[in-house]
């Protein structure tokens, strides 16, 4: 019951009136962010970022993490009514989102994707609630080849399990792991790898490259579009709310799997995006109605948003409990808590019990406020979206360059941001992943400390991975996410050459 | 994606696939050269800088050999882009190194200014006024949020010296 009393008083820390001031401007922000083409959760929180530095680190993260719910949010809004989706996990929403409003029922789907949205998302802090504190309890046992086991795990779920060709997935990724090694050795403290140039002697920063791989490269896409872009309307009244929350529990069986594929997701590292498409393919097949998914079914839009909303959510689990995130933003997270000076893994939810659970009871309450932002201000953000693009690209642009230059007050890095923006651009459109690159340039320093620390200890004897149980376990688990679609392939055709 | 058709032309997806590879390779390449020179052997205090990132050096050649040999096998035919729309995409890179290549001379604000003013009258087509009003109001608010509120300092060149902020 101690973690009970625990909340408590984290809500007794998140509810003082600056840190619910900080929880409403993050909400407002971060659904402004989601509407925004160019502007999506990773970045946007890395444009901010810089604007914690004075702030004590709760308030900072509960502001943060607020940014990030907002961006959920807000993604659903301009994929139902524009068709348009703000954000890649909101893609599967534009289905049946966009039909729905055409066919005069936007009100409708919007009330669904925000209460399914905040369905998924209590959900899955429940799940945080209640987990993360006995997996950092048990990870506080780990040692480094632990450590590195777990990191070997989140890297190869994400070969396994994205939807890009697994070659690309560890190029990427590989190329993330480089750019991390970059600059001061953190063991021997010897240089590497800067080829004399003084600007790289502390390394790339994965902030940059957040901003300039997901800001920058993401204006570049919607450029190649041009700048045309369509308006529409919005309202929404309470009459149509309340009528829409009637109708919902009906489908409580759909938004529990949903919240269940969203949550599996978004612990292991695949992230909100597949989680909704999953949930979409998976509600499309087993719905009665399925046939008429696609043509404005409410359960088409309640099953993608709850996944994601689940999935964005939990992704901080991992995070939390053992300092692997499970997304990029909650990479961008993790990098803000380096940044105040705390250590993410177990310890914190030894040594930083305010910290923890005064974020955990603010994901509580900024999904409540969150959801009454959304429903209450609809035609607010539809508006902003009526704002034409080419106002809204070099304000973006200009933001992006202030959020890169004030990481570490240098304009290099503003010039490093432009790279990463063109690299991004051409990334994704040969189809290489850009989540795995981010985690890894976070993550580097640290899976390669585990790894050299575990050989030193077994002097140099790979072995040391599998010694014990535990390490073989997660070793085990971490090869079979590995090889997964080699593994799903071989099984199919040994079962057609059976039949 | 486009499909290639009689009117528009543009660089094959092949082609910048095959490149993509190319290019990552050669980065992995560079990582290899780069951390043999900082040693990746073991040395007193076990395995030396080099060590580790050697090995991922080496996995980004191997993966990208095997996806240069996966884009050399299947050619679909798709185009990368239209000339016109690398065209548009060009017409945001060049102004943007411009601006971004200014910056520690002329200070963040002055750049943005003239950068959004740009980007408005010749890629948005907005009358002056229009354009004056966002581009001059911007950096006013990013100075009021930034430097007052939050007290972040932004780079600042001859004119903000001349007006003393």
């Amino acid at each position: 019951m101690e973690e009970l009393a625990n909340l408590f008083h984290g809500f007794a820390v998140a509810l003082q009136p600056y840190n619910i001031m900080l929880m409403i401007i993050g909400i407002t922000l971060g659904v402004i962010i989601g509407v925004l083409p160019g502007l999506g959760g990773a970045n946007g929180v890395a444009i901010l970022l810089p604007l914690t530095f004075s702030m004590p680190p709760t308030s900072a993260i509960i502001m943060l993490s607020c940014i990030y719910w907002g961006a959920l949010f807000g993604g659903a809004i301009t994929s139902i009514l524009f068709n348009i989706p703000g954000e890649p996990w909101s893609v599967a929403t534009t289905f049946d989102g966009y039909p729905m409003a055409q066919q005069g029922k936007p009100g409708e789907a919007l009330t669904a994707a925000f209460t399914s949205s905040f369905v998924g998302a209590l959900f899955a802090v429940i799940m945080i609630t209640l987990v993360a504190p006995l997996v950092a309890g048990f990870a506080l046992r780990f040692g480094p080849a632990e450590k590195f086991a777990v990191y070997f795990l989140a890297f190869c779920s994400f070969v396994g399990l994205s939807k890009e060709p697994p070659f690309k997935t560890i190029a990427a990724m590989m190329i993330g792991f480089a750019l991390a090694a970059v600059g001061l050795d953190s063991i021997t403290g010897q240089l590497r790898l800067t080829f004399g140039v003084t600007e790289l002697l502390n390394g790339f920063d994965f902030l940059i490259a957040v901003i300039g791989l997901f800001g920058i490269g993401e204006i570049l896409l919607t450029m190649e579009e041009g700048l045309a872009f369509r308006g529409g309307n919005a309202s929404i009244n309470l009459r149509v709310v309340l009528q829409t929350w009637r109708e919902l529990p009906a489908y409580w069986m759909t938004s529990l799997r949903s919240c269940l594929i969203g949550c599996w997701m978004g612990v292991t590292p695949a992230g909100a995006t597949p989680a909704s498409f999953m949930s979409y393919g998976i509600a499309k097949r087993l719905a009665r109605r399925g046939n008429n998914f696609g043509k404005g079914e409410i359960e088409g839009v309640i099953a993608p948003e709850t996944a994601a909303h689940a999935a964005g959510t939990s992704a901080l689990l991992p995070m939390l409990s053992l300092g692997v995130p499970g997304s990029p933003t909650a990479a961008v997270l993790l990098g803000g808590l380096l940044i105040w000076g705390l250590q993410p893994g177990p310890m914190l939810f030894v040594e930083q019990k305010e910290f923890v659970w005064g974020l955990i009871a603010s994901m509580y309450l900024g999904n409540i406020a969150g959801l009454i932002v959304v429903l209450t201000c609809v035609p607010v953000f539809a508006a902003i979206l009526r704002v034409p693009f080419g106002i809204i690209a070099p304000l973006i642009l200009v933001l992006c360059a202030i959020g890169a230059y004030s990481v570490h007050n240098s304009t290099f890095d503003v010039m490093l941001m432009l790279v990463f923006g063109v690299l991004g651009y051409l990334l994704k459109k040969c189809n290489y992943p850009l989540a795995p690159l981010v985690l890894a340039i976070v993550l580097g320093d640290k899976a390669e400390e585990a790894f050299r620390q575990s050989l030193l200890g077994s002097q140099g004897s790979l072995g040391v991975f599998f010694s014990n149980g535990l390490v073989s376990t997660i070793m085990a688990l971490g090869l079979v996410a590995l090889f997964w679609s080699a593994i799903q392939e071989g099984y199919s055709r040994l079962r057609t050459s059976m039949a | 994606m486009t499909e290639r058709s009689g009117s528009d032309s543009g660089p094959a997806h092949k082609t910048l696939e095959i490149g993509m590879a190319l290019l990552i390779g050669a980065f992995g390449l560079v990582v290899i050269f780069g951390s043999i020179k900082a040693g990746i052997n073991w040395g007193a205090e076990g395995p030396r800088a080099g060590f580790f990132p050697f090995y991922v050096g080496a996995a980004i050649v191997g993966a990208s050999a095997i996806n240069l040999w996966s884009a050399q096998r299947d050619d679909d035919g798709r185009l990368f882009a239209e000339w016109g729309q690398l065209r548009q995409v060009m017409s945001v890179v060049v102004p943007t190194a411009i601006y971004v290549g200014s910056m520690p001379f002329i200070g963040l604000y002055v750049a943005s200014m003239v950068f959004i003013a740009w980007f408005m009258r010749w890629l948005g087509g907005y009358r002056w006024l229009t354009v004056a009003a966002v581009a001059i109001g911007m950096p006013v608010v990013t100075y009021l949020v930034f430097e007052r509120w939050f007290l972040v300092p932004l780079p600042k060149g001859p004119l903000e010296e001349w007006l003393g902020l």
